[in-house]
């Protein structure tokens, strides 16, 4: 397993990586390497620093403005922080699944062809009902909403929202899926299909996941990194973690002694 | 005999009260501590009961006296003065009493013996209504708190007793606004009711022509009068409309700025100067409308060979739609901001810009507010008259003309109600046609605006 990962080509380096809130330094000086297709879990304890490294693979934290970030991110060997990088095309190539499902106030199908329509992917009406079906259809949603792709997607139960949300990441044709907390306001079965949606997922795409159920990392990850106070405590196989932790903090979290 | 002046009552009557709170307090201690058993509540609660029970209804007796009492005292007099001289017609005795009435209050002297022996009359009549209000006011509170002191008694739940009449008063407040706002409506409906007697309904509703001469002297000769309120009401629609024109852009955009570009600093700034703006009396626009924006305009017009008259509707909607502004930026950008930062979120994160996020997810998701927004700065527009006084004219054309010069409906009442008017004259009662059309106007508008904002708060709930 271990030696599987380590010959795997890596999508995303982080290098010395540090982000300030205004004064405040959110994550320390962190390096770490994602396999390309591949789950990779973000496990820790609340106000760590797991989101903000999350937002910083898609520039989503130059949307704060007192947000300063230090270090490289390189993805296919560019680093995203460079001068010639639009992080508006960033975003398209590395998507995003919000904690709380968001989808936008409109029909299913026009939430789905949101980004499609913005970046141009389709050249006719017949394109970008392809494209929307077939997001569907990966997001595995397609059987239960395709008689009504014209309802408002607010009026879906919330996991399937979830699923129109990744459908809607999906349909911009990424490399880099993040995904932050994305079961944490749904059900055990909601979470189950979800789960089962990233499996799938990850044989086309590289995802990076946040969570805080240490059953929902061992369930999907291949490797999992655990952050502390901001600093990157330990980083390996998912097994490996689980099963035996190297560092003793590591040891006290998942053991539920803290956090 | 002395006088009771209302503050001098007023005040005894608070400290009656007071006297009650305290004394109902203490004694329900005194009552407890006799049959030994603890009082149902605090002992506070029962001085409150004691002090409402004293204070309100003597305060509203003391109200209605204060208002009705005067009242009655001038009608018996106006009854004495038509005993004098039963050849009198009713405005000269009208105007006999009111000298009397200043004569009693020292304001003017006479040498008249009648009115000086009615003046010293009215002036007894006056204190000794003013003494007998005092006394019942204070008899009143008395017995009241005295009963309610000596009713309660430790068993009884003073807090319960409390509440529900303070609720009672809340509940009183809120009839009483009602019911002041329908009598207002129907006044105004009776008095159109009048005028659509003398003048029909639908020539009203429908006629093309205004022109409200009626014949000043009966011997005059003079048209009828026409009441067709179609060109009142397009000048009116073409006004707001030039308003909105300039208002619904600029409040918009600006609005948009501030909720989604301006760093929080600037925001601090700018909301708190578009507020005070809409705290400038309109007769102050009016004047910039009549004095700056007028000639302006018909300057520039000139210069280009348009012929713009000085009092345009140009100059009266341009001046109202930046009146509107800050209505418009400031209650769009509490909507705008109510679109949850989740949505922004999810756009950014599909690679979408900052426009293409405002234009495609949060105007769409604000729209039924922004919609709101709009309707509610319309029916300002169309409510607006001083502007319009100032700024817009009085002739009642139907062209759609900006450069030309309009009136409006609200300009419209303004004339037909100032100066020498008789109140059943029908250019008179004209007005309340106009004032009733105009309510219905603004007041579907109104709740149109409010449905449908409505609707923005109940998606995200
Ligand atoms: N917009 C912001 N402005 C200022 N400080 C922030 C901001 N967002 C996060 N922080 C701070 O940065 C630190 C890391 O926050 P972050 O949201 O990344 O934690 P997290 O690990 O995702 O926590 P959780 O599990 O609760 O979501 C926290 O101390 C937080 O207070
Ligand atoms: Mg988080």
């Amino acid at each position: 397993m271990k030696k599987d990962g380590d010959t795997m080509k890596q999508k995303l380096i982080a290098e010395n990586v540090d982000v300030f809130y205004g004064e405040k330094q959110a994550i320390n000086n962190i390096s770490l390497g994602i396999n390309e297709n591949t789950i990779t879990a973000l496990i820790g304890p609340s106000g760590c620093g797991k989101s903000t490294f999350l937002r910083c693979l898609n520039r989503m934290n130059d949307v704060i403005d007192t947000c300063k970030i230090s270090g490289k991110i390189l993805m296919d060997n560019t680093d995203i922080y460079g001068t010639e990088v639009d992080p508006v095309e960033l975003r398209a190539k590395v998507g995003m699944v919000f904690q709380k499902p968001n989808p936008f106030p409109k029909s299913i199908f026009e939430n789905i062809a949101y980004g499609p329509r913005i970046h141009g992917l389709a050249s006719n009406n017949s394109e970008l009902k392809d494209i929307v079906l077939s997001s569907l259809e990966k997001a595995g949603l397609i059987d239960e909403v395709k008689d009504r792709l014209d309802d408002q997607a607010t009026g879906l139960s919330g996991g399937q929202q979830q699923r129109i949300c990744i459908a809607r990441a999906i349909a911009v044709s990424p490399e880099v899926i993040l995904m932050d907390e994305p079961c944490s306001a749904l059900d055990p079965i909601a979470t189950a299909k979800i789960e089962e949606l990233m499996n799938e997922l990850s044989q086309s795409y590289t995802i990076v996941i946040v969570t805080h159920s240490m059953q929902q990392a061992a369930r999907v990850s291949k490797k999992t990194a655990f952050f502390h106070l901001g600093d990157l405590i330990e980083y390996n196989d998912t097994d490996k973690i689980f099963t035996q932790p190297e560092n003793e903090k590591t040891q006290d979290y998942i053991t539920g002694r803290f956090g | 005999m002395f006088t009771l002046p209302l503050s001098f009552v007023f005040v005894i009557l608070v400290g009656v009260s007071l006297f009650f709170f305290y004394f109902s307090k203490k004694s329900i201690v005194q009552k407890s501590a006799q049959i030994g058993q603890r009082s149902k509540t605090l002992s506070t609660y029962y001085g409150q009961n004691a002090f409402l029970w004293s204070f309100i209804p003597s305060c509203l007796i003391l109200i209605l006296i204060s208002l009705a009492g005067p009242n009655y005292v001038d009608q018996i007099f106006f009854a004495r003065v038509q005993e004098l001289n039963p050849k009198f017609n009713d405005s000269f005795i009208s105007l006999i009493l009111s000298k009397v009435i200043n004569v009693a209050n020292g304001k003017i002297g006479t040498d008249d013996q009648k009115i000086l022996t009615l003046a010293n009359e009215y002036k007894i009549a006056t204190e000794k209504l003013y003494f007998y209000r005092g006394l019942v006011v204070i008899l009143c509170a008395s017995m009241l708190g005295l009963l309610v002191s000596y009713l309660q008694k430790p068993k009884t739940n003073a807090r319960d007793k409390v509440e529900t009449f303070i609720i009672n008063l809340f509940f009183i407040s809120a009839v009483i606004a009602i019911l002041t706002t329908a009598s207002i409506i129907l006044s105004l409906l009776f008095e159109a009711l009048k005028f659509f007697n003398l003048y029909n309904f639908f020539e009203f509703l429908f006629g093309l022509h205004w022109a409200p001469n009626v014949a000043i002297r009966t011997d005059q000769v003079a048209s009828d009068g026409s009441f067709g309120m179609i060109p009142v009401l397009a000048g009116t629609l073409l006004v707001s409309f030039i308003a909105m024109c300039v208002a619904i852009p600029v409040g918009l955009y600006s609005a948009i700025y501030l909720a989604e570009f301006a760093a929080p600093k600037i925001r601090d700034y700018i909301k708190p100067t578009l507020e005070i703006l809409a705290g400038i009396p309109t007769v102050v626009y009016g004047y910039f409308a009549a004095l700056t924006a007028a000639p302006f305009f018909r300057d520039v017009g000139g210069s280009i060979g348009l012929s713009v008259s000085s009092e345009s509707a140009l100059a009266a909607g341009a001046v109202m739609g930046i009146m509107i502004i800050p209505f418009i930026s400031s209650l769009s950008d509490d909507v705008i901001r109510a679109v949850p930062q989740s949505l922004r979120d999810g756009s950014m994160g599909l690679g979408a810009t900052k426009a293409e996020t405002i234009y495609r997810v949060i105007l769409p998701a604000a729209l039924p507010g922004l919609v709101g927004a709009v309707l509610l700065a319309v029916s300002r527009a169309i409510g607006e008259t001083m502007i319009v006084v100032m700024a817009a004219g009085l002739s009642a054309k139907l062209t759609a003309n900006p450069l030309d010069s309009v009136t409006t409906v609200t300009v419209q009442i303004v004339s037909l109600l100032t100066g020498d008017t008789e109140f059943d004259d029908i250019k008179t009662l004209s007005a309340f046609g106009l004032g009733l059309a105009l309510f219905f106007f603004t007041l579907i508008l109104n709740v149109i605006a409010l449905t449908v904002s409505r609707r923005l708060s109940e998606r995200y709930e």
